[in-house]
């Protein structure tokens, strides 16, 4: 049962992977793309999640917690070089 | 019992993946740039958030023993959502200055009776 329920999720994170590349690649104004790429990545957070239960190994969850901390490293400094054209001040 | 976490581990992938597809959707349909703010950080707290639970329950029911350090995936992201979220809104008033609404008017003026 828990075999079916992580390949059903991961059909729909797959879903919300799509829905918010389609926001990064059309997204009308900058922040758009910022958050589109944040969103992206969180998804990503997910998917390797669900891949460590689907392959019962708990590797993934290290590169799930990477993914993590540079994503929010990302989106700060994205955010920080739209405000100020200059991230390290 | 076995199937009461079954049941439970599956209720939590549900929940979760829910709230990432509603965040996702969110992304995509809504009109302007501080309304599609709303929809991703209900992903990455609940949403995440449930499926690291399921994937907590899942490693501990498939026998591969109790790892609570998954939980360190869902504090960081409590503590770091609310910072990026703040950091893009800010970076989109610094583009469009004109979007940053009016003060409210009679906000010093005593209250009448």
């Amino acid at each position: 049962m828990i075999a079916t329920a992580v390949t059903l999720s991961m059909y729909a994170i797959a879903l919300a992977m799509a829905m918010s590349l389609w926001r990064l690649l059309r997204g009308p104004t900058l922040p758009d793309r910022i958050l589109a790429l944040d969103t992206l990545s969180i998804n990503t957070i997910a998917l390797l999640v669900l891949y460590g239960i689907h392959a019962r190994s708990s590797v993934y969850f290290e590169a799930a917690l990477i993914i993590a901390m540079l994503s929010f490293v990302g989106t700060v400094a994205l955010s920080k070089y739209v405000m100020r054209r200059d991230i390290v001040e | 019992m076995n199937t009461l976490i079954d049941i439970l581990i599956v209720a939590m992938l549900a929940i979760g993946c829910f709230f990432m597809l509603v965040g996702s959707l969110g992304l995509v349909k809504l009109g302007d740039f501080y309304k599609r703010l709303h929809g991703p950080t209900k992903a990455s707290t609940l949403g995440v958030g449930c499926i690291l639970l399921a994937s907590i329950g899942a490693h501990a029911l498939l026998g591969d023993g109790l790892d609570l350090r998954e939980l360190l995936i869902t504090a960081f992201l409590f503590i770091t959502a609310p910072v990026s979220a703040q950091m893009m809104a800010r970076a989109a008033l610094a583009i469009r200055p004109q979007d940053r609404p009016d003060p409210p008017k009679h906000d010093t003026q005593p209250p009448r009776d």
